[in-house]
């Protein structure tokens, strides 16, 4: 490894007496302050806030109608229109979730099912949400479109088991995506 | 390994020097080595690491030639016009005459002077079209698929595949998830057309209910109407499946195979020794699959072998020391337990004493029973002999794995011999005191409730709950075959390994431990034993077959410490087969 030297700045008297910083640094927060005041700071409009500057009221308003579309929150299971579960338990989520947050149990599909030629799906799916670190891998790997991390973010929970997400929750917060490639077609 | 011929040997040839060994100078991808001749051409390939993908080809199986995955370029030396001398490089080879058209490496086999290309434009775009053929009707079933992960098609795809489907018509549809035999599930749609399966079940089952129907596209992996496909030797099949077609029924949907750990060892089911890789995830075995041992098993492996791993993993495992107080068992901890066997014994005298192990138990286990023996003065030891029919292929009529280990660790022709002698004892009130390790008495050795009560002490060691553990005062839970370490003889003689591939659930223990403790508690004596390498070292230094071994020694594919007459059936066919030249093994 190379070693770098960085050459100090050359400070003159009034900048090394830092009275002169000190009192241009009041200034600056006191002009912050009027234009708070004044209901002009930058953004406050678009953070619907109180009028009092970009500070955010929380939990009283709150984020969920800013966030943007790439927002990474808590993964979940998705249905598609035709109200089948997308998840055919590959466990390739499982095996790539870096903090190992993912248990599957799969399962084959009773052969009287409507699904019975998908074959497979998850008996169990639970997600450990004090383990998830929400990096979005699950969603990447995923063959079959089926999991996606939402726009929720306040997972709370009073005990540990409360924080494990399982099927039933994890469709619940994911729901119904359209538009999705329909692999186990009539065709198929 | 390219010979160069010496400034000695001036006039003696490369070809010549190979002849004389019984072989022939193979260039393959520009370095010269040499082959025996017979030798196949992807063989050669493979035994110099040279990598040649392939689905139909198996070593064991004939060779039909129908995938075309192994295609490489080919080259002979140009025939000399009459009277004319061949050219020669410095080196002594003639130069080669590459073939414009590829030729299949499986079907043809290794010549003089050969060239081989695995390499190159011709190779690559030959690879690049077979994968794209292979692919056209295969469905994009991977997620669901059980193959997913150790499929040859997903492989070579990544490895010679284009990547993009240029196909824009409907798959052919063909049957799904069709039930075929007790423990194979068939999809025709992943079907290759390998025809592997069906080679299997005619050439090493010899049990040909496999083959193809239809023709073209169409072609359809079907069952002779009427069987099934229910041989003993079914689950092979699923093995040597390059696809998803065939799949295991206990396998299927259970665990992704990349979750898998895998501890190589050997099966216990009966004297073979088949060498297995165990398959498990976490403290779960999933699935047993067999490993390569051309001395042993092949490759193949019986599907009642297969199977019986079930019970590691059941509720009926006993997991805690139990003592019997009324009538009834409660679990006490493992000091206790020694101690009270070892108060116990002392009310008796040696001869009111007998000992009763298993041919299941390895040979550390079986040297230290033997000590415990020394240390009691009992007078009988016997172990539990295990019969049933032989299949001609490899399960053996022996049912016990180390009946030959313990014909050596115990010094004797007939460990079972002494049996009846100990039950009479018992009739007759001669025996008071009775060990027995890993053996249930009353299911496997025919003795009766009426005689076990008739014992003042009973100490059983076992995996899990049975009768015989009802009647004895003392159950300690002991290990499964793939939760302990040790080492087995087959019945034709080879030392092999057993490696822990789980964990003994709670408190049980690994059977050596067990009887290793019991000698302390009883002889007083706490010079102890803590690796199982110190059990090997005792018996290497006292059984003479066992001279100048060690466990790390023994390695993966056993070693021969005795000479016996036993041959294993399966392996008599293939060696019939290689020397036929049907196959080249």
């Amino acid at each position: 490894m190379s070693t770098i030297k960085l050459t100090r700045p050359k400070l003159d008297a009034g900048e090394k007496i830092y009275f002169g910083a000190l009192i241009k640094g009041f200034f600056l927060t006191l002009s912050h302050a009027v234009t708070s005041l004044r209901g002009k700071s930058i953004g406050a409009k678009g953070l619907n806030s109180t009028g009092l500057g970009v500070t955010m009221q929380y939990p009283e308003t709150k984020w969920d109608d800013h966030m943007p579309e790439y927002y990474r929150g808590a993964p979940a299971l998705v249905t598609d229109e035709q109200g089948r579960e997308r998840c055919v338990s590959c466990q390739l989520c499982e095996f790539i979730c870096p903090p190992k947050a993912i248990k599957i149990i799969p399962a084959e599909i009773p052969s009287d099912d409507r699904w019975a030629k998908v074959e497979k799906r998850p008996l169990a799916f639970d997600i450990d949400m004090i383990r998830c670190i929400y990096c979005g891998m699950c969603e990447e790997v995923c063959p079959e479109q089926a999991i996606y991390l939402r726009k929720d973010y306040a997972i709370t929970g009073l005990t540990r088991a409360d924080m494990v997400h399982d099927k039933k929750k994890l469709y619940e917060i994911g729901g119904v995506r359209i538009g999705l490639v329909n692999k186990w077609n009539e065709l198929k | 390994m390219s010979d160069t011929p010496s400034a000695t040997a001036e006039l003696k040839l490369p070809k010549d020097i190979a002849a004389e060994k019984g072989l022939v100078n193979v260039q393959i991808d520009g370095s010269w080595y040499q082959f025996p001749k017979g030798t196949r051409m992807i063989e050669a390939c493979r035994q110099v690491k040279v990598d040649v993908p392939y689905y139909c080809y198996h070593p064991k199986l004939t060779v039909p030639g129908n995938c075309r995955m192994c295609l490489v370029q080919m080259g002979m030396p140009p025939r000399p016009a009459p009277g004319q001398e061949p050219s020669r490089d410095e080196s002594g080879y003639e130069p080669i005459g590459w073939m414009p058209r590829p030729a299949i490496s499986c079907a043809n086999t290794v010549a003089e002077n050969m060239g081989i290309r695995t390499t190159g434009e011709l190779v690559e775009k030959c690879r690049e079209g077979v994968m794209e053929f292979l692919l056209i009707n295969h469905p994009l079933d991977c997620p669901i698929c059980d193959q997913a992960g150790e499929c040859r098609l997903q492989e070579q795809s990544v490895g010679y595949g284009r990547g993009v489907s240029r196909f824009v018509d409907m798959k052919v549809k063909k049957p799904k998830n069709v039930d075929i035999g007790p423990r194979i599930r068939l999809d025709d749609e992943r079907c290759i057309m390998c025809s592997r399966c069906i080679r299997f079940m005619d050439e090493v089952a010899s049990d040909p209910v496999l083959g193809f129907t239809q023709r073209g596209t169409h072609t359809t992996l079907s069952v002779h109407p009427g069987r099934l496909l229910d041989s003993n030797y079914s689950l092979n099949t699923a093995d040597i499946c390059p696809v998803g077609a065939l799949t295991s029924n206990d396998f299927r949907f259970q665990m992704r195979v990349w979750f898998l750990k895998e501890t190589p060892s050997i099966d216990v089911n009966c004297g073979t020794g088949t060498n297995i890789i165990v398959h498990t995830r976490g403290n779960t075995i999933h699935r047993i699959t067999p490993r390569q041992n051309n001395a042993v098993n092949s490759t193949w492996m019986p599907d009642s072998h297969r199977l019986n791993f079930h019970y590691i993993d059941s509720d009926s495992r006993l997991t805690e020391p139990l003592t019997l107080s009324n009538g009834k068992h409660t679990s006490i901890t493992w000091q206790t337990a020694y101690q009270h066997a070892a108060d116990q014994l002392r009310k008796f005298m040696p001869a009111q004493i007998a000992i009763i192990g298993s041919a299941r138990m390895t040979n550390e286990e079986l040297i230290l029973l033997k000590t415990l023996r020394q240390t009691l003065s009992v007078p009988h030891l016997s172990l539990v002999p295990r019969l049933a029919d032989p299949d001609q292929l490899l399960i053996a009529a022996d049912r016990n794995p180390n009946t030959t280990g313990a014909q050596l660790i115990l010094d004797t022709t007939d460990p079972y011999a002494s049996l009846g002698t100990i039950r009479s004892a018992i009739q007759n009130n001669q025996i008071k005191a009775l060990l027995v390790f890993g053996e249930d008495l009353i299911t496997d050795a025919g003795f009766t409730h009426g005689e076990l009560s008739n014992l003042d002490f009973l100490l059983q060691t076992h995996l899990l709950a049975n009768p015989t553990a009802n009647h004895a005062h003392l159950v300690l839970p002991g290990a499964a075959f793939a939760e302990k370490r040790g080492s087995m003889v087959n019945l034709s003689g080879r030392l092999q390994r057993l490696n822990r591939a789980v964990e003994p659930p709670l408190n049980a223990k690994d059977d050596w431990e067990i009887i290793r403790d019991l000698i302390s508690a009883i002889s007083g004596d706490t010079a102890k034993i803590f690796l199982i390498e110190d059990v090997f070292k005792h018996i290497s230094a006292t059984i003479p077959a066992f001279a100048n071994l060690t466990l790390s020694k023994i390695g993966h594919q056993g070693t021969v410490i005795a000479e016996t007459a036993y041959k294993i059936p399966l392996l008599e066919n293939e060696r019939a087969r290689i020397a036929s030249g049907v196959i080249n093994g």
